[in-house]
């Protein structure tokens, strides 16, 4: 039997690289040994990604994206999540599964970002993991924002009808370029239906391409660790590193207990609180789009704050240009400058454990005003608020413009030889 | 093909020349699915002038009506209203409605054909939300003590008065539309359409 099955295997090994390709992602990619906790949220990413494929493939369907109103004068779109929800067996288990997996999505990915900031993940060899990461990043949310408006409901209008509104403060192209992502002078079926497009096959596949390229680029250069020491710079004798365990079953298995942790706390919130207290499920959601009332207050779901406090932190005009506009700016390049941070840290170490304290007090300024910004995002804004964004939205692009010369300035702890491991 | 072998410009000249032009035939497939992306004829055609009826509509009143999708409201204002416009004068960054915000005959301090009744797109002119009506004067209004009535945006603070200008110093740039209309009858309005008006 087993040469039966070896014959198979030699059989397609010589017409598709099935061996080699288990063993240079698996069972012969080393990866260094001292990984901890931290290192969880990518193979959870990856899980959560699989999670919004499957329950989104089921949720398709049955989800209508239809604005037109139906005999009830409901929505045809809003009824259908209504219909999801309350008359298809199981539909409200998978509809929680993807609501509440988006925003699982973006706690996983927050952390596997932040994981990358604390042991310098970002540094040479590995500029291109990072750079494909922040597009993913950008990817997922746009994926969100557009899912967010399927549903139909009163946040899901009003708050597409803002952000596409940004676009037209774009000097002049972008009174066209909203219409052109509306596809209608107002925010209507056309755009529903272009964004029901997009959320399902445009912006996954591109996500879908990232992820392989993040992990194609990843497995060529090799994990970084929390030492942020080149584990490939002390091989044995057959050239494998010697902090270096292979991926399969090491960590395959320990990325299950982990799989196993992250379900847990997913399912339970998925059960017992799947509207996130207003978080992840906003309440004015629950009420049908009306083109004619806007709701008393709008906010964005909780991921999207910290950017979009920094949006309506900028309330100068600039060079004869609205305010509006270089809002726009400032939140999109706050995300974009995520990208620089391989040329920004001209730390001599990696890793925080050997960073000195002016890295990591400025590390917490940054991490509590990226905080208060997120909270501030979802209150209204009133002008001592709007300072403290300000004032944290400063810190913000402080913390990566000036990066350059603390990081320099920093005393720095040796880096050890090896990777510590007890 | 080995080293020392000559690059064929001739072949290489046609390379190029069938990659560029490859290149603008991608581009010119492109068109029509950009063009896709634009408003239909049928999202064009959709903003048919609208009728209301405000023969029902009491002093100090509002009504919604819908056109191109868009909320436009209807105000009956008081004469307390239309004083009221006196004293936001000052506090408007349009007050004499300069900007290209409505039709040549709504360009007076009403912003309107009628001054009793103000017509306006209820969009507010930031990005779009529709703004709340706040009509109580003062500290009643819960807006603030020197307010004297107006609208205010729930979404990023923009306040205008009884005539949809803007205050100075807001978000939104600039006052609200007043679409172009015309009174059929004293009791009826068209919405959209103000040939002959």
């Amino acid at each position: 039997m087993t040469t039966k099955s070896q014959q198979l295997l030699n059989w397609v090994d010589e017409r598709f690289p099935l061996t080699s390709t288990w063993k240079e992602h698996l069972s012969e990619y080393y990866a260094p040994k001292n990984f901890n906790f931290w290192y969880f949220f990518g193979s959870l990413a990856l899980l959560v990604l699989v999670i919004q494929i499957l329950t989104g493939i089921f949720l398709v369907m049955h989800y209508k994206p239809d604005a037109s109103l139906n005999t009830s004068g409901i929505p045809v779109a809003f009824a259908s999540v209504e219909y999801i929800m309350r008359e298809v067996p199981g539909g409200w288990l998978i509809r929680y599964l993807h609501s509440t997996g988006a925003s699982a999505f973006f706690v996983v990915v927050y952390l596997h970002m932040f994981r990358g900031l604390l042991y310098g993940s970002y540094r040479k060899p590995r500029e291109l993991i990072w750079i494909f990461g922040t597009l993913i990043f950008l990817a997922l949310m746009a994926e969100a924002f557009m899912g967010y408006l399927l549903p139909w409901g009163q946040m899901s209008f009003w708050g597409a009808q803002v952000i596409v509104n940004l676009f037209s403060a774009i000097p002049v192209i972008g009174p066209d370029l909203s219409l052109v992502i509306r596809g209608d002078f107002v925010v209507s079926d056309a755009t529903l239906n272009r964004f029901f497009s997009f959320h399902v096959i445009a912006v996954p596949l591109v996500l879908i391409g990232l992820v392989l390229a993040h992990i194609v680029a990843l497995h060529e250069v090799g994990s970084n660790n929390p030492d942020g020491v080149e584990i490939k710079k002390k091989k044995d004798a057959n050239g494998i590193p010697l902090d270096g365990i292979p991926f399969h079953p090491y960590y395959t298995v320990k990325d299950i207990v982990g799989v196993v942790g992250f379900l847990i706390f997913f399912t339970a919130i998925v059960f017992f609180a799947p509207e996130g207290g207003g978080y992840f499920l906003e309440y004015n959601n629950f009420i049908p789009a009306d083109p004619l009332k806007t709701p008393p207050h709008i906010a964005p779901v909780w991921y999207f704050t910290p950017f979009y406090s920094i949006l309506r932190a900028v309330t100068y005009p600039l060079f004869g240009i609205d305010a509006k506009f270089w809002g726009v700016v400032a939140m999109g390049a706050a995300v974009v400058i995520i990208a620089f941070l391989p040329w920004l840290d001209r730390s001599p170490v990696k890793s925080i454990r050997y960073k000195g304290g002016l890295f990591k007090g400025i590390l917490a300024v940054f991490v509590v005003s990226f905080f208060i910004l997120g909270y501030l995002g979802v209150l209204p804004p009133t002008p001592g608020r709007t300072l403290v964004a300000q004032i944290c939205s400063v810190i913000y692009f402080a913390f990566f413009l000036a990066m350059p010369w603390y990081s320099k300035l920093d005393k720095c702890k040796p880096e050890p030889d090896r990777v510590t491991f007890k | 093909m080995s080293v020392d072998q000559k690059m064929d410009s001739g072949r290489r000249q046609l390379l190029v020349a069938t990659s560029a032009a490859g290149g603008v035939a991608a581009v010119a497939t492109a068109v029509p699915f950009v063009a896709s992306l634009t408003p239909s004829e049928r999202a064009k055609a959709a903003g048919a002038p609208v009728e209301a009826d405000i023969s029902k509509l009491a002093p100090g009143e509002m009504m919604t009506v819908e056109w191109r999708g868009k909320p436009v409201w209807i105000l009956r204002r008081t004469p307390e209203m239309l004083a009221s416009l006196d004293k936001t004068d000052a506090a408007v960054s349009d007050p004499e409605s300069a900007k290209e915000m409505q039709p040549e005959y709504a360009k007076n301090k009403s912003r309107s054909i009628k001054p009793e009744y103000l017509i306006a797109v209820g969009i507010c002119t930031h990005l779009g939300c529709s703004p709340s009506d706040k009509f109580k004067v003062g500290a009643e209004s819960g807006v603030g003590d020197d307010w004297h009535g107006g609208f205010l945006c729930p979404c990023h603070g923009s306040k205008f008065d009884l005539s949809g200008r803007v205050y100075k110093s807001m978000p939104a740039p600039d006052n609200l539309e007043v679409p172009p209309h015309k009174y059929l009858s004293d009791t009826t309005i068209l919405i959209g359409d103000d040939s002959k008006a």
